[in-house]
């Protein structure tokens, strides 16, 4: 094909790319661009009709200067004209436009829609890809109404040409992973999959694509996929590399295709048909064997496509993790690449080797290349993959080398890239914890890390040591033996201090006897370190010296002088102002048994979760930390230290179906304290993963709180206790009763009342939210003389705690629901109750009254930050708007009341009208936080009310609308 | 697949896809933060990096970045093979595809983009297939362009 003569001739945009790429400086360049903008203006202005060439390129012109970066604020209405040119270029070009820079202008999408629906139907294959391609690049709701309904006809049409059915697919996929509600499920379905078998490997290729993500929300619909999936790799992998002329890549055949069908293979458990599976186990060997096989091509190319699918296959077959001798060749094979030349495959080998760590059945061959991790951790040169060696040695980590793992990371710390060292730093004090088979060791290797990195050991590590040394009696007086040593260092850092000051008050009674660590010299090392210290830092050693008193009556005096001391009773700082004035009446009023008993030592902390393995997955992602997540590996958990050993009283019992590390019970970390100004909600708006804010334990009230937090029982998506129970399923709840959804309004601003009431049965409802976590009673009144019986309350898709079968006249049940709000939603959880009464069976299936808006964490913010982040959230789709009668009394006491029930905060003097009410809040979940600003405009005279959500997600937008603007 | 970005060694932004819809205020800020991530990096490191929750995976070509952005499950080495075939399209295409040719056929390199690769994933892997798109659309172009300077060609005549 010959080059450059097929440019269309849009001499105009040559000539005005080159005068950019010419211009010598910033300023020229936009002073060249607004001129043209100017020129191009005023030709869409002119009083000439362009003709479409010339609208062509100056769209075109338009469009390139997008790219460079400035904004384009006009020109779409010209690209909507061409798309209805029959002209293939200028169509082609207005799509493009259209495609890069879409406005959701309402006018324009109407008819930018127009013009699609008219390509679809011209039955011309090219304008229908055009259009199709456009659908799929802009992907918005709009466009998913308009066409979602369509797309799926011209796929599986019989006379759809290939190329057609290609974009369809894959146009298909965009809109359903945009709104999966606007594609409907049908008959279409079971013609899909049967493009597995299609004789064009393009139209397979696509499919496969859509089928993999159809499958995952919609596993058992797409099951026949399988055995489809699997004949069709089997035939790749056994052709000749020439085979598929076209198709093969390098020598290898349709390496593309290959690898999307592993990876829809990874939707499923392994075949259940025999011969499926055999088929498929014979693929995957065939792959493992041809990684033996001497390269076709020296070319790199040829080597990227082989070990592409030859990963793919290694991912399966840790999915299926049921093939002992499939995962050591897996192993081995990875074992290969850790010393391969290519980075690239060093530090696949090294990612893909972490999960099979975790499976029992490699976990051993996985050890044995320890050495191999630990040189990689030293030597590698770049440090993505040295962050890879580090992962690895934390997944094989167990028992058996943890000793030597734990010292090399220790070691590599020392130089570790400083963006990496707080992962490390969790990561070692995750493993010390687990593996210690003395507690020395631990109180060892904590102290090291902040010897060694001390300003990358977060809270949740030192609060984690001091957690277990209270309960470990046998490491006390070694702890205190050992932060007493480490302390005589001349510097040492201000972790060093804070774990120091805390151990010492409480166990410095232990090493006490010795003369070189006697009351007066612990106490004047401490204090020695006291005025480098934060405020923080300072105010627990306050109440370490307390401590000291009761400790070691003969410091009492010093210790008094101290706290006497104007520098500290009258210290600028309110906190330590306090203690100290606190601290010095305590000692000089209480009586010794009332101080003892006061200061007595600290109970033991209820064994949970540990909080840094939270932290790391926080860090992470959710699946990080997974790798010690042995629910696998260690089946009979001896291998581990189950955290900190069970104390008799402990306050709760981790569930049998947490994860062995609880994992799933991430203690919510403590209340943040009143929301400063506008800093929450900088988190949420921002894309990074959202940061904890970190509290500062100043104060002693904190410090413990956040040590100990109420430990959720074990929630699930949404559940009681879960009990063994032989609830009934869940596809036995009938439709809820047609008044649920006026009863479940009521409870969107509070949170009791009465849920349901007739002549048999009352429910009464009370419920609290914190975060996204909530507990809910429900109360279950039998009215009338007679008993219930098979009394069965259930929610749907939820194990509940049974209640007694039997309800007797007049009693009343219980029930308990613990609620963790996974992500945002839109359909309440079902609540289905059945009984026999006096011989006839009821049921009753209400919706429970748990709307996303519970989950709202309120967050106040000044006008400035409002309004920015009002500005921030303008995206169309953000906004949900709704202008409606008042139902209610308008009474501006009782509004401020509903909206402060629906969850927000209330800011006052945002809005310059003071009629109106401006509100924000957090919607928290476990997945994602959703900012969430509103305005209620209340116009009096009409009766009417406007209301405004913005939220950083758009169903969520619409969502909170629906259910705020009911309650007026 | 999340998106691709091609930027030269400058740092300058040759062609931006994206997948997944973001605001043009993110999508500059992802931009500018990746190309001095991927622009940092030496030579001889590795063409994979984590950043944010996405893999990154780039290449570069003569004076050219190609970096794409894929979810955590995705296929780094296919992906590189991705940009391989992609690199190799635009090779066929433009005969020896140089920088210029995208600069100046900003357009085409989007066309071939879209045949190949459609809502973030493969559409069409054969070269073959999706070069006989782009051909058959510059057919119907020259045709269409014919048939305008033709009618043009005889407008004039008349008015002789």
């Amino acid at each position: 094909m010959p080059a450059v003569s097929k440019g269309d001739g849009m001499r105009g945009l040559a000539v005005f790319i080159s005068d950019i790429r010419n211009c010598k400086s910033k300023e020229a360049e936009i002073k060249r661009i607004n001129k043209e903008l100017a020129n191009i203006r005023s030709k869409f202005k002119g009083d000439k009709a362009l003709d479409g060439y010339s609208k062509k390129k100056y769209v075109c012109k338009l469009l390139f200067i997008f790219l460079l970066g400035h904004d384009i604020d006009f020109g779409h209405m010209e690209a909507v004209n061409l798309l209805s040119s029959n002209k293939y270029t200028e169509k082609q070009i207005g799509y493009l436009f259209i495609s890069v820079l879409v406005n959701s202008n309402s006018e324009l999408i109407r008819l930018i829609n127009n013009a699609i629906k008219n390509d679809l139907a011209s039955r011309n294959p090219t304008f229908m890809c055009l259009a199709l391609h456009c659908i799929a690049n802009v992907g918005s709701r709009e466009m998913g109404e308009a066409f979602a309904a369509d797309i799926p006809r011209i796929l599986v049409a019989g006379d759809s040409m290939d190329s057609v059915k290609q974009s369809a697919a894959l146009c298909l996929l965009r809109l359903y992973k945009a709104s999966p509600d606007l594609v409907p499920m049908g008959e279409w379905t079971a013609r899909v999959v049967h493009l597995l078998n299609d004789q064009h490997m393009g139209v397979v290729t696509a499919a496969v694509s859509l089928i993999t993500c159809l499958c995952k929300k919609n596993p058992d619909d797409f099951k026949t996929c399988i055995s489809l999936a699997v004949s069709r790799l089997s035939r790749i992998v056994s052709s000749a590399s020439t085979d598929l002329q076209d198709y093969t890549y390098y020598f290898v055949p349709a390496p593309w295709l290959s690898v999307k069908l592993l990876r829809l293979l990874q939707c499923y458990p392994p075949p259940e048909d025999a011969a499926v599976k055999g088929r498929l186990v014979e693929c995957l060997e065939t792959v493992l064997n041809k990684a033996q096989e001497p390269p076709k091509s020296k070319k790199v190319q040829h080597s990227n496509a082989k070990n592409a699918i030859l990963f793919e296959t290694i991912s399966l077959i840790i999915h299926y993790d049921s093939e002992p001798n499939l995962l050591v060749r897996a192993c081995n094979q990875l074992g290969q690449f850790l010393q391969h030349r290519e980075t690239n495959l060093r530090y696949l080998a090294l990612e893909s080797m972490c999960t099979l760590a975790s499976s029992e059945f490699s976990h051993e061959a996985v050890k044995t290349h320890i050495d191999t991790v630990i040189n990689a951790l030293k030597t590698e040169r770049d440090v993505s993959v040295r962050q890879r060696a580090a992962d690895l040695l934390y997944a094989m980590c167990d028992r058996s080398n943890a000793k030597q793992i734990v010292s090399e990371m220790l070691r590599y710390l020392e130089t570790a890239d400083y963006a990496i060292r707080e992962e490390i730093v969790l990561k070692v004090a995750i493993l010390a914890e687990k593996y210690a088979v003395d507690y020395s060791w631990y109180v060892d290797t904590i102290l090291n890390l902040i010897r060694i990195a001390g300003d990358y050991v977060s809270e949740e590590v030192w609060y984690r040591v001091l957690q277990i040394v209270t309960n470990r009696d046998d490491v006390q007086g070694y702890a205190a033996k050992t932060v007493f040593e480490a302390l005589q260092a001349p510097a040492c850092h201000e972790n060093m201090v804070k774990v120091g000051g805390y151990i010492l008050g409480e166990f410095g009674n232990l090493i006490a006897g010795d003369p070189r660590s006697s009351p007066p010299v612990q106490f004047s090392l401490l204090h020695s370190k006291f005025h480098l210290c934060s405020v923080a830092t300072r105010a627990l050693l306050l109440s370490t010296y307390i401590k000291f008193i009761n400790l070691f009556p003969e410091t009492k005096a010093t210790i008094q002088g101290v706290l006497r001391a104007g520098s500290q009773l009258r210290n600028a700082d309110v906190e330590l102002q306090q203690r100290a004035v606190e601290y010095l009446t305590l000692s000089s009023v209480a009586s010794t048994d009332v101080l003892a008993t006061v200061l007595e030592e600290m109970p033991p902390f209820p064994e949970r979760e540990s909080s840094i393995l939270a932290k790391l997955k926080r860090k992470k992602g959710p699946g990080a930390a997974g790798a010690l997540d042995d629910s696998r590996r260690d089946t009979s958990s001896n291998d581990i230290n189950g955290g900190v050993e069970p104390t008799p009283s402990t306050v709760s019992t981790p569930s049998p179906s947490a994860d062995l590390l609880g994992l799933r019970a991430a203690p919510p970390p403590a209340a943040p304290p009143v929301p400063v100004g506008g800093n929450l909600l900088v988190d949420v708006f921002s894309d990074g993963p959202a940061a904890q804010p970190s509290l500062g334990p100043t104060p002693e009230e904190a410090f413990l709180s956040e040590l100990e937090p109420p430990a959720p029982e074990s929630p699930m998506a949404l559940l009681a206790d879960p009990a063994p129970a032989a609830d009934p399923g869940p596809e036995d709840i009938g439709p809820p009763i047609p008044e649920a959804d006026e009863l479940l309004n009521k409870f969107v601003c509070k949170n009791s009342g009465v849920l349901f009431e007739n002549q048999l049965l009352q429910i009464g409802v009370k419920s609290e939210f914190r975060q996204n976590l909530g507990r809910m009673y429900l109360f279950y009144g039998n009215k009338t003389s007679v008993q219930f019986q098979s009394f069965s309350p259930t929610v749907l898709a939820v194990q509940t705690k049974r209640v007694a079968a039997q309800v007797d006249g007049g009693a009343q049940v219980q029930q308990v629901l613990n609620i963790e709000c996974l992500r945002d939603f839109l359909t309440p959880p079902l609540l289905s109750v059945r009984f026999r009464y006096g011989g006839t069976a009821q049921s009753l299936t209400l919706k429970l009254p748990v709307t996303i808006n519970k989950f709202f964490q309120p967050t106040e913010m000044a006008a400035q930050d409002f309004f920015q982040r009002w500005k921030q959230l303008s995206l169309p789709l953000q906004e949900a708007q709704k202008i409606f009668k008042a139902n209610h009394p308008m009474d501006a006491e009782v509004t401020k009341a509903k909206l402060l029930g629906f969850g927000s905060a209330l800011l006052d003097n945002v809005d310059p009208n003071p009629e109106n009410f401006v509100g924000a809040g957090i919607i928290q979940t476990k997945a994602l936080q959703v900012g969430c600003l509103l305005r209620l405009e209340p116009n009096v005279q009409a009766q009417m009310y406007r209301l405004t959500l913005r939220t950083s997600k758009e169903p969520v937008s619409r969502h909170l609308c629906e259910l705020l603007a009911q309650q007026f | 697949m999340q998106f691709m970005l091609l930027f030269s060694r400058q740092g300058k932004l040759r062609l931006q896809k994206w997948y997944v819809p973001l605001s043009d205020k993110e999508k500059k800020k992802i931009t500018r933060e990746l190309v001095q991530t991927v622009l940092a990096r030496k030579p001889k490191m590795c063409s994979f990096l984590e950043w944010r929750d996405l893999k990154i995976v780039y290449k570069r070509y003569a004076s050219l970045y190609f970096c794409c952005a894929i979810e955590d499950q995705d296929n780094e080495l296919i992906t590189l093979e991705i940009i391989h075939r992609y690199v190799e399209l635009l090779d066929k295409y433009f005969g020896s595809v140089c920088e210029l040719d995208i600069i100046f056929n900003f357009e085409k390199a989007y066309f071939i983009l879209d045949e190949f690769l459609l809502g973030g994933e493969v559409q069409e892997t054969s070269k073959k297939n999706v070069l006989k798109a782009i051909e058959q659309a510059d057919l119907l172009q020259e045709k269409t362009e014919n048939m305008y300077h033709s009618k043009s060609f005889i407008g004039y005549k008349k008015a002789y």
